[in-house]
């Protein structure tokens, strides 16, 4: 089952498109990434995913085909919108039986349980808790509806290392023990490393980059080798150069068997090193399926 | 840092039976009821003083105003009372006012400048039965509340209205009957969602509210209430005392001469009577003046009140739609 599936997908806000031609199929079972830079139309994504608006062009599908807005997609979705809203004069019990009484679902011992392992006191106003604690409180919302999706629109952009790292402690305790499917936006890439094991990268409102963590990593290297023949290495799809004085740095699409020049090194690259790679390179793309193996040209960063 | 597991997850129901609708009652009520908790103790306040006044009132009533017409009754009566009277009713004239704008103009707008709209839209119940049931719910309490507020004030003003001092349709008075009261307060607070969900900022869509309840209550009373009736015509001088007189004017020889206006009268006079002594009326028919008026019989006070009740209900109604119609095709 695939938990989003968009097919030409756009919004457009007056003249400018936000997202156009986004084609995607997240599956489910994954703690997917949503990445890009400011502007890239992450969050319009996923506010057309959680049915928050309507697309100007294309269609999207979650939890298997259901149309995203329906009654059906909204009771098997949870969201936590960016900078977690809250009603700011409820208290932490009152925001739990209001998200009770919103959905036909709501698992209270579990809320109640987890907001006393966080020592949020549930009668404090939630706009006096923390900025960590309302993040945590807007996550114990989403997971005690038991969706079969938790989507998070940076979630942690606000918060300190330590709250941050305590919020992606229990993404990923759903995702492992309830198998929860998890899409998430982040600008944080260090965290991603940790937490993501699928990536879709959004540029300019278009996918750039879409797949299976692992299965991306390994079918990219980055190659290391004398600054003068970079310039004429063509053999295999280079996603980025970075050139220093003596060495340059290539990232290109290849897998550990594939051959290697003479003078040159291969590397196996990480998921914030081909990440960055790809923001750097908005021309490239790498997406499943053999129609879009096509690669642009490689952008360049000298040293 | 632990986590706890949550139970086995059940299988997604084929047939999604949707989250009640009383379960809104709750929600509506926690939300706002700082708002209807500020209004029930402005309305109660305002209650308590019409309450006691009221008291005070019947009792001079009782006991000075036998007839009405007397003079005792107009010295110690409506001498007394009538001021108060008038300024209680002015105030009382924007208490739907404040309703559209402090209780209905936030509803919306609130959620959309807080950004707690992206919480609320997308819970399991679904933005539509979210926003029919906040806005039914938050209506049918502004207008019931409205409703009793209104059969205070008729009773207050009972006494006035007996001993003809405040006349049923006039606009002072019309406004705060049961109907038009609770009419009025429906469609201000339909006005004021609308407003919030247009201008999605709580403090210019209570002014907006202010100003657009303003204008539709002021051409109202002024342009379009005369309008409800076909008006009755006189050319009898004694109209009842409860008539609302719409307008009155002068014909010759049965065809319309000039409207019954001050100066068009006084240069009518000067023309005609210059050193008479002869009263403007007498004057006027020897001339072959004859005076006639269109007016509205004072019984006329319900089928005003409840066609006012009923054109107010329609567009409350309409208002109140087009806003829920917003809030599910709003691209957010």
């Amino acid at each position: 089952m695939n938990v989003i599936e968009t097919s030409g997908l756009g919004k457009r806000y007056g003249s400018t498109w936000a997202l156009r031609e986004c084609t995607l199929a997240v599956p489910a079972g994954h703690v997917a990434a949503l990445v890009g830079p400011n502007g890239a139309g992450k969050t319009t994504l996923l506010k057309l995913v959680v049915g928050l608006s309507e697309p100007a062009a294309g269609a999207v599908t979650v939890l298997g085909g259901l149309a995203a807005g329906s009654l059906a997609a909204l009771d098997g979705i949870a969201f936590v919108a960016q900078d977690t809203p809250l009603y700011k004069n409820l208290s932490a019990a009152d925001m739990l039986h209001l998200t009770r009484n919103l959905n036909r679902r709501f698992d209270q011992h579990y809320a109640q349980a987890r907001l006393a392992e966080l020592g949020i006191p549930l009668h404090r106003r939630s706009g006096k808790l923390s900025g960590g604690q309302q993040a945590q409180l807007a996550l114990t919302l989403a997971l005690a509806r038991r969706p079969q999706l938790l989507v998070l629109d940076e979630p942690v952009a606000m918060l300190d290392p330590v709250a941050r790292h305590d919020f992606m402690a229990v993404v990923l305790t759903a995702a492992a023990d309830d198998g929860v499917s998890v899409v998430l936006s982040s600008h944080v890439l260090a965290e991603l490393e940790r937490v993501a094991d699928y990536l879709i990268l959004l540029s300019q409102g278009r996918v750039q980059v879409a797949g299976e963590v692992d299965s991306l990593l390994a079918s990219h290297r980055m190659l290391t080798g004398p600054t003068s023949e970079a310039e004429s290495y063509s053999d295999q799809p280079v996603v980025h150069v970075r050139r220093g004085t003596a060495q340059a740095h290539l990232l290109v699409r290849a897998t550990a068997g594939d051959p290697v020049p003479p003078s040159w090194e291969a590397h196996p690259v990480g998921l914030e090193e081909l990440t960055l790679a790809y923001l750097r390179t908005p021309g490239a793309a790498a997406l499943p399926g053999p129609a879009r193996g096509r690669h642009a040209q490689p952008s360049e960063v000298t040293r | 840092m632990t986590a706890l597991t949550m139970p086995a997850r059940p299988k997604p129901d084929t047939r999604l039976r949707p989250v009640p609708w009383r379960r809104m009652a709750w929600v509506t009520w926690r939300q706002h009821r700082a708002a209807l908790a500020g209004l029930a103790v402005f309305l109660g306040a305002l209650a308590v003083y019409l309450w006691l006044s009221g008291l005070q009132m019947h009792h001079y009533y009782a006991t000075a105003c036998h007839p009405a017409s007397s003079l005792n009754c107009a010295i110690n009566f409506t001498g007394r009372y009538g001021i108060t009277a008038v300024i209680v009713s002015i105030i009382l004239q924007a208490v739907p006012a404040l309703i559209g704008a402090f209780v209905g103009a936030p509803v919306l707008a609130r959620e959309l400048e807080t950004g707690t709209f992206r919480f609320a839209w997308t819970q399991g119940i679904g933005r539509l039965r979210w926003a029919i049931g906040k806005l039914v719910l938050l209506a049918v309490a502004v207008t019931a509340a409205a409703t009793a507020f209104g059969v205070l004030f008729s009773w207050y003003n009972q006494p006035f209205a007996a001993a003809g001092y405040a006349l049923p349709l006039s606009a002072r008075v019309f406004d705060l009957g049961e109907v038009a009261f609770a009419a009025w307060t429906l469609a201000a607070f339909a006005i004021g969602a609308l407003a919030g969900m247009l201008i999605r900022r709580v403090v210019p869509a209570i002014a907006a509210t202010l100003a657009a309840y303003a204008g539709l209550a002021l051409a109202t009373a002024l342009y379009l209430r005369e309008h409800y009736m076909t008006p009755l015509l006189t050319s009898k001088l004694n109209l009842p005392d409860s008539a609302w007189i719409v307008s009155q004017w002068y014909t010759k020889g049965g065809k319309f001469a000039f409207p019954a206006r001050g100066s068009q009268i006084v240069g009518a006079l000067q023309h005609f009577c210059p050193m008479s002594n002869l009263s403007p009326m007498q004057c006027l028919s020897q001339h072959g003046y004859t005076w006639w008026a269109s007016y509205h019989p004072g019984s006329r006070f319900w089928p005003f009140q409840w066609i006012e009740g009923g054109w107010l209900l329609a567009l409350s109604v309409l208002l109140i739609a087009a806003t829920v119609w917003l809030v599910r095709r709003r691209a957010a």
